[in-house]
C-alpha cells in the first residue's frame, strides 16, 4: 500500500512542477498497454490498429474533438486566406481608427480593439502562434522526455538517479515562478518560449516512459530478444518503444493543451511572447484593461479560443487513452 | 469471560435428525447481469431450503453462481442485477424488501462471512470497532462498556489470543487466520438465524484452514444458527455439512444429504468432483486423480440442453443431453435430487471408476 | 511521528541547499539587478560602478553565492532594490496576506471537490455527474487568469450595470475597502481571488475524488458494512468516504507548488498585496534581492506543506507507519 502511494506521489511529482492540476490528472493513468499487443507480426499489428481505431471512434466526444482540432489547425494554416482584414493595418489611418471599439457585428465578428484592429483576424493569426507553440513543446518535450525516461527505465543507474533527483528538486520551486523569470530574461521570442516550456514538460513524460519501460523490461518478449543477442539500443527501439506508444501519445497530446495554457499565462503576465507577435495570451494581456468597460467583449474571444482548443486536446487525449488502454475504467 | 456475557445463546442440543424448523426457502432464484456480449445468467433457477441447526454446503467451481446466490439473498448485488424468484426467511419475502427493511435483516438475522478477510475488513477502523458497529447497528441502546465486553468476548470465542488488546488493532496487524476469525466473530455477534460463509477458508494456509473450520464447528455446536457454507472444497463440506447443493453454471446439479451425495452421487459432475479429490484413507498408488475435461462454460453462452454435457463422460449426444435441459428429479429418496438424464446410470458408478489406472 | 517529522525536515535541508544553488545561479544569470538603473537613461557610469561594487556583483559568482547564503540563513536578506524596504519585513507582511488566500483556497477547493466527487460517484452516470465531468474538463482547459477576468466582468460589472447597483456585490481589488473593515467586506473581497485560485484545483481534485470514491465503493469492505446492516448513509460517509480521502491527500500535496504559481496570477489580477504580487513586481523591476528570498521562502513552504500532507496521510491511513 505504502509503495503504491509513493509511486502515485512520484509519478505526480513532475506534474506539480507544471503548475497545473491537469497533469496530475494525467499522471495517474499511465498503465502500459498490454505488452506484446503491438509488437506482434505484421498482419496482427494491423488488426491491433484496427481495434484501436474502432475503440477510438466509439468515443464520440474524442472524435468531435479531433475534428475540431483539425479545423483549428487548418484555420491557422490558411489564416491569410481566411482573415477578412489584414493583421497589421496602418494604425494611423483614420479609416482604421474610425472602426475602433466596435462591438461584435457582421463586419467584425469579434469586434475591434481601441486601435480599430479586427479581433477575428487577430485571434486567427494568434492561433497560429499558440497552436505551433503547443505542438512544438509537445514534440520537443516528448522526444527529450522519451529518451531520458527510456534510459532511466531501461538502463537505470545514473540516468534514473538523475531523473528522480531533478524532478524532486523541481517540486520545491513553483514552476510558474521559474518560467516567469526565464521568460522575462528571454525577451519573448517564440523559439525561446518553446524551449523554456519544453524544459518543464519533458519531466512528466520522462516519468511515464520510465514507468512503462521498467515494467516492459520484465516481460518475456524483451527477455527473449535479449537472450537472442539483440543490443540494448535495438531492444529499446524495436521492442520497448512500440509498446510504449500509447502512454507516450496520450501524454504528448495532453502536453499540447498544458503548453498552450502555460504560454498564454506567461504572455498574460508579460513574460511570454511579446507584441507585435500576436498570441491569445498577449491579446488577453492587452485587453485586461477593458474589463468593466464597453469594450469588455475583447476578453471573451481569445480566451474562448484557448478554451476550445485545450478542451479539444483534452478530450482527444481522453479518447486516445481509452482506445489504447481499454482496461482503464475511467 | 463468563458465558452469559456472550451474545451466543448457550449450547442447545441439536435434534437427532439434524433438521429443525424450516427457516429459509429459496425458490426458483434467477439472477442475471447485462454485459457487453449479452446477458450473464449468473443464477438460473436455484431452489433449496435451510432448516435450523442445519449446515448446507454449496459446492461448485468459481462462476457456478454460489456467491451470487448468497449475495442475492441479502440484496447485496450491484444495482444492475436482475432478480426473480423468491427468497423467504421465516415468513418474510426478502427479494422485494425495501433497502430499509432489508437492512434490519442483514447482520441481525442473516449474517455473512466473506471470502477474503483482508479485503472485507475496513482498513482504517480497528477490528474491535468494526465488530462493535455490527452489534450497535441492531442494538443502538447498548452501553459502551457493555459493547466493549461483548466485542472482546466474541474475539475470545473465535479463539483470538489477548482479545482485549487485539480489539484495538487494525486489520493489517492481524494474521490471515485471525482476520478470518474476526470476520466470523463479526458475523455471529447478533446471533443470526442464518450464517452464510462464503469460502471462509479459501485464502488461508492449510493449517489455518483447519483452525478456522474448527471455529466454525464450535459456533455450529453452540448456536441454533443454520449455516450455509459456500466452498469449492468438497473436503470442507464433508467435514461440516449436513446437506449439500452442487451447482454448475448457475444451475443446481445435485442436492442431498452429505452421505448420500458422496456415496451415491447421481450427477456426473458431483462424481467428477469426488474423483478429483485425493483420498488419504486409501492406499492406491496406481491410480491417478480424475480431471474433469474442459472449462466451465461462459455464463453468457450456456451450452444448450444440459450445461454440463460438453464435459460429461456419460453424455449421449445430441439427444437428449445437448437438447433437453434435465429437470431435478429423485430416484428413490425424495430428499436426494439430481439434474441428469442418466442419474440411474451415474448412481452405479463410484468415483474410483473415473480415475485412470496408471499403465492401463 | 516526531522522528518522522525531524527526519523529513533534515532530509529537506540538502534539497533546499541544492535548490538554493540552482536558484541563485539561475536568477543571477537571467536577471540584472541594475537593469532599472541602466535602463532609466542613467549614463552616470560611476553610479553604476558604485552600485555594482556595493552589491558585490564584481566578485566571482561562487563568492557571491557564499556571501548571499551566509546572509540568508542569518535572516539578513537586505533591502529591496526598488522600494528600499527591508526584504524580510516585506515578505513577512505579504506572507500574512497570502496565507489567507492559500488557506481559503485549499479549504474551499477541498470541500467543493470532495462534495462533487462523492456526489458524482454515488450518482454515477446521472445528469449531474455528466455535468460535473464536463465542467471539470472546462475548468482544466481554461487559463485561470482568464477565469479571473471573466469572473470580474460577469459577477461584478454585468450585475452592477444590469441592476444599477451603487456598490458591486463582490470586489476585485485588494483585501479591504478603504473605509470598511468588516467581515462581510472581507468576504466580498475574498470570493473572486479564491475562486480563481481554486478553479483548476476543484476541477482536478473532484475528478480524482470521484475515481477514488468509485474505486472504494466497489471494495469488499463496503459490501461487508452493508451486510452488517449499516445504513446506506453511514456506509457512504463513514466507510467509503473515509477511505476515499486517503489518496486525495497525495494529490493535494502535489498541487501545492501549482498553488503558489496560481498566486502570482491571482494576486496580480486582483491586486492582492501578497507574495504573488510581490514576485510579479520584483521580476518587472529586476529586484533580485526580493526574488531570491522569495523563491527560497516558497520552497520552504512547499516542503512544509508536503510534510503536512504526508502527516495527514498517516493520520488517515493506519497502515502507514510514520517513522
Amino acid at each position: 500500500m505504502k509503495a503504491r502511494s509513493r509511486e502515485d506521489l512520484s509519478s505526480g511529482r513532475a506534474a506539480a512542477a507544471v503548475g497545473s492540476a491537469a497533469l496530475a490528472e494525467l499522471a495517474h493513468d499511465h498503465a502500459p498497454i498490454e505488452a506484446g499487443a503491438v509488437a506482434g507480426v505484421e498482419p496482427e499489428a494491423r488488426s491491433q490498429w484496427q481495434l484501436f481505431w474502432r475503440r477510438f471512434l466509439r468515443h464520440r466526444l474524442a472524435v468531435v474533438a479531433g475534428g475540431t482540432l483539425i479545423l483549428l489547425y487548418l484555420a491557422a494554416l490558411f489564416a491569410h486566406q481566411i482573415a477578412p482584414y489584414t493583421l497589421n493595418p496602418n494604425l494611423g489611418d483614420p479609416k482604421v481608427l474610425l472602426q475602433a471599439r466596435h462591438g461584435p457585428s457582421l463586419h467584425h465578428w469579434f469586434g475591434t480593439d481601441e486601435l480599430g484592429r479586427d479581433q477575428f483576424t487577430r485571434v486567427l493569426f494568434a492561433g497560429r502562434i499558440s497552436l505551433v507553440v503547443g505542438l512544438s513543446v509537445a514534440l520537443v518535450s516528448t522526444t527529450f522526455g522519451t529518451i531520458v525516461g527510456g534510459l532511466a527505465g531501461y538502463v537505470g543507474g545514473l540516468a534514473d538517479n538523475f531523473l528522480m533527483r531533478v524532478t524532486d528538486l523541481v517540486l520545491v520551486v513553483p514552476a510558474l515562478a521559474i518560467l516567469s523569470i526565464a521568460g522575462k530574461a528571454s525577451h519573448g521570442s517564440v523559439v525561446t518560449i518553446v524551449l523554456i516550456l519544453s524544459v518543464l514538460f519533458w519531466m512528466p513524460i520522462a516519468r511515464v516512459v520510465r514507468g512503462v519501460f521498467l515494467s516492459l523490461k520484465e516481460k518475456e518478449f524483451v527477455e527473449a530478444a535479449r537472450a537472442s543477442g539483440a543490443s540494448g539500443f535495438r531492444i529499446m527501439l524495436r521492442h520497448m518503444l512500440p509498446n510504449s506508444i500509447g502512454p507516450i501519445t496520450v501524454n504528448a497530446t495532453l502536453v499540447v493543451g498544458l503548453a498552450i495554457i502555460a504560454e498564454s499565462t506567461l504572455s498574460f503576465l508579460g513574460f511570454g511572447i511579446q507584441p507585435p507577435t500576436v498570441t491569445w495570451g498577449n491579446m488577453l494581456a492587452q485587453s485586461e484593461g477593458s474589463v468593466g468597460t464597453p469594450t469588455a467583449y475583447l476578453i471573451y474571444f481569445p480566451g474562448l479560443a484557448i478554451l476550445i482548443t485545450v478542451l479539444a486536446v483534452n478530450y482527444l487525449g481522453d479518447g486516445l487513452r481509452d482506445a489504447f488502454d481499454p482496461q482503464s475504467t475511467r | 469471560m463468563a458465558d452469559e456475557d456472550l451474545p451466543i445463546s448457550p449450547t442447545r442440543p441439536r435434534p437427532p435428525s439434524g433438521r429443525g424448523d424450516l427457516i429459509l426457502t429459496v425458490e426458483d432464484l434467477h439472477v442475471s447481469f447485462p454485459a457487453e456480449q449479452g446477458v450473464v445468467k449468473a443464477v438460473d433457477g436455484v431452489s433449496f431450503e435451510v432448516c435450523e441447526n442445519e449446515v448446507l454446503g454449496v459446492v461448485g467451481e468459481s462462476g457456478s453462481g454460489k456467491t451470487v446466490t448468497a449475495l442475492a439473498m441479502l440484496g447485496l448485488l450491484p444495482r444492475t442485477a436482475k432478480l426473480s424468484g423468491s427468497v423467504r426467511f421465516r415468513d418474510q419475502e426478502l427479494l422485494n424488501l425495501e433497502e430499509k427493511e432489508l437492512r434490519l435483516v442483514r447482520g441481525a438475522e442473516i449474517a455473512m462471512v466473506f471470502q477474503d478477510a483482508l479485503a472485507a475488513l475496513n482498513p482504517v477502523y480497528k477490528v474491535g470497532s468494526q465488530i462493535g458497529e455490527a452489534i450497535k447497528v441492531h442494538h443502538p441502546e447498548i452501553r459502551r462498556h457493555e459493547l466493549r465486553e461483548r466485542v472482546v468476548g466474541l474475539l475470545d470465542l473465535v479463539g483470538i489470543p489477548n482479545p482485549a488488546d487485539r480489539a484495538d488493532q487494525y486489520p493489517h496487524e492481524y494474521s490471515g487466520g485471525m482476520r478470518q476469525r474476526a470476520m466470523i466473530a463479526m458475523a455471529i455477534c447478533n446471533d443470526p438465524d442464518v450464517l452464510i460463509a462464503d469460502e471462509p477458508t479459501t485464502a488461508l494456509d492449510v493449517t489455518i484452514q483447519a483452525q478456522v473450520l474448527e471455529v466454525m464447528e464450535r459456533i455450529q455446536d453452540r448456536t441454533s444458527s443454520a449455516i450455509i457454507l459456500i466452498t469449492h472444497d468438497l473436503g470442507v463440506v464433508a467435514g461440516l455439512a449436513d446437506r449439500v447443493l452442487v451447482m454448475y453454471a448457475g444451475r443446481p446439479a445435485e442436492l442431498g444429504d452429505v452421505e448420500t451425495l458422496f456415496y451415491r452421487s447421481e450427477h456426473p459432475y458431483t462424481l467428477g468432483l469426488l474423483a478429483s479429490l485425493p483420498r488419504l484413507d486409501q492406499d492406491e498408488p496406481d491410480v491417478r486423480l480424475h480431471r474433469i475435461k474442459g472449462q466451465p462454460p461462459s455464463l453468457v453462452f450456456v451450452p444448450p440442453g444440459c450445461p454440463f454435457h460438453p464435459r460429461c463422460d456419460f453424455a449421449r449426444l445430441p439427444e437428449p443431453c445437448a437438447t433437453q435441459i434435465p429437470e431435478l428429479r429423485s430416484l428413490d429418496d425424495p430428499s436426494h435430487v439430481a439434474a441428469c438424464h442418466f442419474s440411474e446410470e451415474v448412481r452405479e458408478k463410484k468415483p474410483e471408476d473415473l480415475r485412470p489406472v496408471v499403465g492401463s | 511521528m516526531l522522528t518522522f517529522v525531524v527526519r523529513r525536515l533534515l532530509y529537506s535541508i540538502p534539497v533546499l541547499l541544492i535548490a538554493s544553488v540552482l536558484v541563485f545561479f539561475f536568477v543571477r544569470e537571467t536577471t540584472d539587478p541594475l537593469a532599472r538603473l541602466k535602463g532609466s537613461g542613467n549614463r552616470d557610469l560611476t553610479l553604476i560602478q558604485r552600485e555594482t561594487h556595493r552589491l558585490g556583483l564584481d566578485k566571482p559568482l561562487t563568492t557571491q553565492y557564499g556571501r548571499w547564503l551566509k546572509d540568508f540563513v542569518r535572516f539578513k536578506w537586505g533591502d529591496s532594490l526598488v522600494s528600499g524596504r527591508r526584504v524580510s519585513t516585506d515578505i513577512r507582511d505579504k506572507l500574512r496576506n497570502t496565507l489567507q488566500l492559500i488557506f481559503w483556497g485549499i479549504v474551499a477547493s477541498a470541500i467543493i471537490a470532495i462534495a462533487i466527487g462523492v456526489y458524482s460517484a454515488v450518482r454515477q452516470y446521472s445528469a449531474l455527474d455528466y455535468t460535473f465531468t464536463g465542467l471539470s474538463f472546462v475548468g482544466l482547459s481554461m487559463p485561470p487568469f482568464w477565469f479571473g477576468l471573466i469572473a470580474i466582468q460577469l459577477l461584478i460589472f454585468v450585475p452592477k450595470e444590469t441592476f444599477h447597483l451603487q456598490h458591486p456585490l463582490l470586489y476585485s481589488v485588494g483585501i479591504h475597502s478603504a473605509t470598511n473593515h468588516g467581515t462581510l467586506d472581507y468576504v466580498r473581497h475574498l470570493i473572486l481571488p479564491v475562486a480563481t485560485l481554486s478553479v483548476q484545483l476543484v476541477a482536478g481534485w473532484s475528478r480524482y475524488q470521484r475515481a477514488s470514491m468509485l474505486d472504494v465503493m466497489s471494495a469488499d469492505y463496503i459490501r461487508t458494512a452493508r451486510a452488517k446492516g449499516v445504513p446506506r448513509r453511514v456506509v457512504l460517509f463513514k466507510h467509503a468516504l473515509r477511505n476515499a480521502l486517503i489518496p486525495l491527500t497525495t494529490i493535494m500535496a502535489i498541487d501545492i507548488g501549482s498553488l503558489f504559481g496560481g498566486l502570482i496570477i491571482t494576486e496580480t489580477i486582483f491586486g492582492w498585496p501578497g507574495m504573488g504580487k510581490l514576485f510579479f513586481d520584483a521580476i518587472n523591476n529586476g529586484d533580485t534581492n526580493v526574488l531570491l528570498p522569495w523563491l527560497m521562502v516558497t520552497a520552504g513552504f512547499i516542503v512544509v506543506f508536503n510534510l503536512l500532507a504526508d502527516l495527514l496521510y498517516g493520520v488517515l491511513d493506519p497502515r502507514i507507519r510514520l517513522a
